[in-house]
């Protein structure tokens, strides 16, 4: 089981607050859909929830495991807060993938360092997630030959290859072109699919629409509006929301 | 004298100016990183000493730290430069009775030090913190993000300005003759008064034409070994 809860967090820099009390839960095999307009939070959650910020109130536990407790404010060491990112994977907007290493050495390339098993396991399963994302014909290739969709469905499966609780996306479209954006959707669906727990940060409202148990609407540092899709894009309370999913509409 | 008599007299030169080059070189890049890191650390007093440092020795003419080197210890210290110091590394290269190389190499090895260091830093610092990030969620240590996810990235950014400074550095070593030492120039030099031969002066361009090329084939090399990925 892997059940995970966030409790009150509060996040500030310097005197700006960005996150004013965020409290959700997220069981296993769902997926949460995180939207809101820019600058509202969502990036600054996401790390916090990855431990490359730290929040300065508030809980992160995983099942009755406290990872972070804001109140008794011992400081985490680096190695606690190295095992806490292992419950969590992190797929950023811009992929960052490590561009001298193959397809298979960015997917190999934390199992190894950080021995999860014999590099013949490690490989094997690589080639797995790295078939799974389809791009078993790009295995040998270098971050510069593929695409950006091809780079971020790379980005992915090295995540998995760390086997994470909960795998969470910033914005995991937004540096694509249109038309590839179909094809990282796709991996994240059919993750979604096989019972993965995921968090994702996104502008495509469809999408969100499609594969989440939940959504999350935050504004200015609160989550303004929490429920299933048919809540949020259908009867929304809050005028906020209201006006963002017009907003977003019109867009389009 | 003949062709051969005066290139021989000039490699005895040249091969004080290869020394220069090999000691400040093998010295002075791994001496740069530490003063890297101090210019980058997050300790306010250790950065400003590391950044002062770096400016007054890239302030100063090379030549003028030659000879600051050469007179201060007898100056300060009292303690005489003496020519007959000779050390074990030197016998071996055949040259003895030369201890006014130590304070040449001295000046050399910080000098160059600081020059590297600047690149280092550039280099270290143009890395996107993306790639830490990414490295950090994947539960890696600091440690293991520099070694095996920035470091080559930085190496492939550095060697362009790096092999513009080692190529500048062999030709610096001609400034060795502000304190007399006989590197190549000097010892042409020599024949011109000596042996009223000028042309050698000018043939001393050809050990450091053959020299630089050699080092423009090699480091064009590791260049390229690194061109198979973009960072
Ligand atoms: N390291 C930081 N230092 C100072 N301010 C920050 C920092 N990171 C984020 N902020 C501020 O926090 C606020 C929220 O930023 P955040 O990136 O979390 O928003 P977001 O919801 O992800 O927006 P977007 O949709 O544009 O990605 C912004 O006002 C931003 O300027
Ligand atoms: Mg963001």
């Amino acid at each position: 089981m892997a059940n995970l809860y966030i409790n009150n967090i509060y996040k500030k820099f310097g005197k700006t607050e960005v996150l004013k009390g965020i409290s959700f839960t997220l069981n296993e095999g769902e997926v949460v859909s995180i939207i809101g307009s820019s600058g509202s939070g969502k990036t600054t959650l996401l790390r916090c929830i990855n431990f490359l910020e730290t929040p300065d109130y508030g809980t992160i536990s995983i099942d009755d495991n406290v990872l972070f407790n804001g109140e008794n404010h011992s400081k985490l060491t680096d190695a606690q807060i190295r095992e806490n990112r292992l419950h969590f994977g992190l797929v950023f907007q811009s992929f960052n993938l490590f561009p001298q290493y193959s397809v298979l050495q960015n997917v190999t390339l934390a199992p190894k360092l950080l021995k999860k098993g014999t590099n013949e396991e490690i490989e094997q399963k690589a080639k797995q997630l790295i078939e799974q994302v389809g791009l078993t014909d790009k295995m040998n290739s270098y971050p510069c030959q593929l695409s950006g969709g091809q780079q971020q469905r790379v980005a992915i499966a090295r995540a998995l290859a760390m086997n994470p609780d909960i795998l969470c996306f910033d914005e995991p479209t937004s540096a694509l072109d249109p038309e590839l954006t179909g094809e990282v959707l796709k991996v994240i669906k059919d993750l979604k699919e096989s019972g993965r727990t995921m968090i994702v940060v996104t502008h495509e409202m469809e999408f969100a629409k499609n594969v989440s148990d939940k959504i999350i609407f935050m504004a200015d540092g609160v989550i303004e509006e929490i429920g299933t899709p048919k809540d949020i894009f259908e009867n929304p309370v809050s005028e906020k929301t209201k006006h963002f999913l017009q907003n977003s509409l019109e867009r389009i | 004298m003949t062709f051969l008599q005066v290139t021989l007299f000039l490699w005895e030169g040249f091969k004080l100016s290869l020394l220069i080059f090999a000691v400040t070189l093998l010295c002075g890049a791994p001496l740069g990183l530490p003063i890297a890191f101090c210019s980058m650390s997050k300790f306010k007093p250790l950065k400003y000493l590391s950044k002062v440092f770096v400016w007054v020795v890239r302030g100063i003419p090379l030549m003028l730290q030659i000879f600051i080197f050469y007179y201060a210890p007898g100056l300060v210290f009292n303690i005489p430069i003496s020519r007959n110091i000779n050390l074990f590394f030197l016998q071996n290269f055949g040259i003895e009775n030369m201890g006014m190389i130590i304070p040449v190499l001295v000046a050399f090895t910080v000098n160059y030090a600081c020059y590297f260091s600047e690149i280092y830093r550039g280099g270290i610092e143009s890395i996107t913190y993306g790639q830490y990030e990414a490295g950090y969620v994947l539960g890696l240590t600091k440690s293991q993000v520099f070694r095996h996810i920035v470091l080559k990235q930085v190496i492939k950014r550095i060697v362009p300005p790096m092999s513009n400074e080692i190529i500048t550095l062999i030709k610096d070593t001609a400034l060795a003759n502000c304190i007399m030492l006989p590197e190549i120039i000097m010892k042409a030099g020599e024949l011109a008064s000596r042996e009223m031969l000028v042309w050698p002066l000018f043939y001393t361009g050809a050990f450091y034409l053959v020299f630089v090329g050699l080092l423009t084939i090699i480091l064009g090399r590791v260049e390229k070994k690194l061109d198979y990925f973009k960072a």
